[in-house]
């Protein structure tokens, strides 16, 4: 009995302490934000400073809002480039807008934003009038069991496998096996860049959607006769990447332009004029180390 | 401090532990009850919007569910029916099993022998979803796929699902509510009076006659509870059928790739965005009103049969 007793009032003590604890390191979590966020402020005020000193020769310090437009696949890179940018330069403002990669390059055309942002190469009227800087490259590798006989695949047999019109290995050079069609689920990017470079959004018909690209791995490695899509940063051992328009899945056939299924992420500014301090800051940010560092830790391909 | 806190100490000391102890007690009470309202309201406020956006109709009974789609389509019916019938199978088949194992541990087996079968149950309850899931992937998928390929092997218009199919997600959960259902029917069992047994077999009933005509109708409303707790965890359970069941929102059949109203919700929900995201919580709200009725029905069934009893 005695014990119990005891055994409780440790308890008692353990939560009073907690309860006591709670509430004044709420009143310093909520304190913190404004804390650090002053220490930031001063010191970005003694960075401004620096900058303003060394500037003052050239003219301007770095401030203002960079507007971007664009491609909706860009979104997640962009905003992820934008939050690394005003990380480092809190007085500028960056700001994202979506609408297709044509608004987009309109709207850098008509002066509307400052970047417009792009998921395809620019078209030979758009880049009259446009400097399109390849920022990153999206590149997704079609995948196979290592034990499939079938080792590369035309872009239109790829077509006709995922709307359902091949549905055996034979007809591929492979084994006698029907093909299971492995995807990503409906809001993926992968999912939404293959069926774009396909030109076949919508109409695909899948066995699998997986949600994660480690399950479609999983799922290919796993099933001898699956056919998968994974981007091409994920690829590993335990798959076999296709040919597709006999170019091997690697990065330098994508950058040489021989493999079908990547893309470019293209930032367009607008043609001979002298972009503003803020604007190309942004630029040499996203092209330099730190950029394309953000570039890379979104499975994408860097370009320098 | 110790001799302050006992209740010998005196009546004051008793008196404030007391009123502490009863003032815990419904801090903890509130807690477990506000938590459970919230829940329920932030499922209907962030749910019902895009019911009514989409249309009722369209959403409970639209057969086609495209998303991002050019032209969205919203219809999770072909989720409400996989859920349906999934865990209705699942229960069809996993409830025998589950009640005869039961059996076989509190009064066939050698009492050895079930000292070590109730433990290696009771552990099956402990081991994580996500591991029955990638179990089922690895191994049970892969047999699976074999016998769709036996089954269908001239049937051009199957669309094959490499084993990843309605069947595996039913095999998956089946297994994972067994030790849910036989736990709770071997302590209802045990509750039995022994009276009842020694009764029985007094007036020359077999020992099996003993079993299902006496101890299981006694030990029913405990039965029928693990089956409750069985159908909670077979129409909630996501993780480990995510990997086995392909998640295409067909219309359920043994050998479809299907999705699940929870794997329709885990399987999307880190990118999407606007319409879409809503309508994934409205899945939720249609998965917990379904969850809501099930345990309501029940209960209610179960306290009529209760006051039956007594009467």
């Amino acid at each position: 009995m005695k014990k119990i007793i005891t055994i409780t009032a440790l308890v008692l003590c353990m939560v009073f302490a907690a309860i006591g604890c709670s509430a004044p390191a709420a009143q310093e979590s909520s304190a913190a934000p404004s804390e650090s966020a002053s220490v930031e402020a001063s010191a970005s005020d003694a960075a401004e400073a620096t900058a303003s000193a060394s500037e003052e020769a050239s003219g301007e310090a770095l401030s203002g809002t960079v507007a971007m437009s664009g491609s909706t696949s860009m979104e997640q890179v962009a905003n992820a480039l934008k939050e690394a940018f005003m990380a480092k330069n809190p007085d500028v403002s960056v700001d994202v807008q979506l609408g297709g990669s044509s608004v987009g390059l309109q709207d850098a055309e008509s002066g509307k934003s400052d970047i417009g942002n792009a998921s395809r190469e620019l078209k030979d009227e758009e880049s009259a009038a446009l400097d399109g800087h390849t920022i990153a490259i999206d590149g997704i590798a079609v995948i196979v069991h290592p034990s499939n006989a079938a080792k590369e695949i035309t872009s239109e047999d790829l077509v006709k496998v995922y709307t359902g019109e091949v549905t055996n290995w034979k007809d591929l050079g492979g084994d006698d096996q029907p093909i299971v069609v492995i995807g990503r689920e409906a809001s993926s990017g992968t999912r939404g860049a293959f069926e774009e470079l396909l030109g076949i959004e919508d109409q695909c018909k899948y066995a699998q959607e997986l949600n994660e690209t480690g399950a479609v791995k999983t799922a290919v490695s796993s099933t001898p006769a699956a056919i998968g899509y994974v981007s091409l940063e994920a690829l590993d051992d335990t798959v076999t990447a296709l040919k597709v328009d006999g170019a091997e899945a690697t990065e330098e056939a994508i950058k040489a332009g021989d493999y079908p299924l990547s893309r470019p992420f293209i930032m367009a500014t607008k043609k001979g004029e002298t972009l503003r301090p803020e604007v190309q800051a942004f630029l040499d940010f996203v092209m330099g180390a730190d950029g394309q560092a953000v570039v890379a830790d979104n499975k994408l391909i860097t370009v320098s | 401090m110790n001799a302050s806190m006992t209740i010998i100490g005196g009546r004051k000391s008793k008196t404030v532990l007391e009123q502490t102890m009863k003032g815990i007690f419904i801090a903890c009470g509130a807690f477990a009850i506000v938590a459970v309202l919230v829940i329920t309201i932030y499922m209907i406020y962030s749910g019902a919007p895009a019911m009514f956006t989409i249309g009722l109709k369209d959403f409970l009974f639209g057969t086609e569910w495209a998303p991002t789609a050019a032209d969205p389509k919203f219809g999770i019916l072909p989720m409400i029916l996989t859920s349906l019938v999934g865990t209705g199978i699942t229960i069809l088949a996993g409830v025998p099993i589950a009640l005869m194992a039961a059996v076989f541990v509190s009064e066939v087996a050698h009492k050895r022998i079930a000292g070590v079968v109730k433990p290696a149950i009771e552990l099956l309850a402990g081991i994580p979803s996500v591991v029955y899931g990638l179990l089922g992937m690895i191994i049970l998928v892969p047999q699976i796929s074999k016998l769709e390929m036996l089954l269908y092997a001239n049937d051009p218009t199957h669309t094959f699902t490499g084993g990843a199919n309605l069947l595996s997600g039913i095999i998956v959960l089946t297994i994972m509510i067994l030790p849910t259902v036989v736990n709770i029917s071997i302590t209802s069992l045990k509750a039995v009076p022994q009276e009842y047994k020694e009764a029985s077999l007094a007036m020359g009933a077999t020992k099996m006659q003993t079993i299902f005509k006496v101890q299981i109708p006694a030990a029913k409303s405990g039965i029928i509870t693990g089956i409750v707790l069985g159908i909670g965890r077979a129409l909630g359970e996501a993780m480990a059928i995510i990997l086995v069941s392909g998640n295409v929102a067909n219309m359920p059949a043994l050998f479809s790739s299907v999705r699940f109203l929870t794997t329709g919700i885990v399987s999307e929900m880190s990118y999407a965005s606007g319409l879409h995201r809503e309508a994934l919580f409205s899945i939720g709200l249609v998965l917990f009103i379904f969850i809501m009725v099930i345990n309501v029905v029940l209960n209610t069934l179960l306290k009529k049969e209760a006051a039956a009893n007594e009467k």
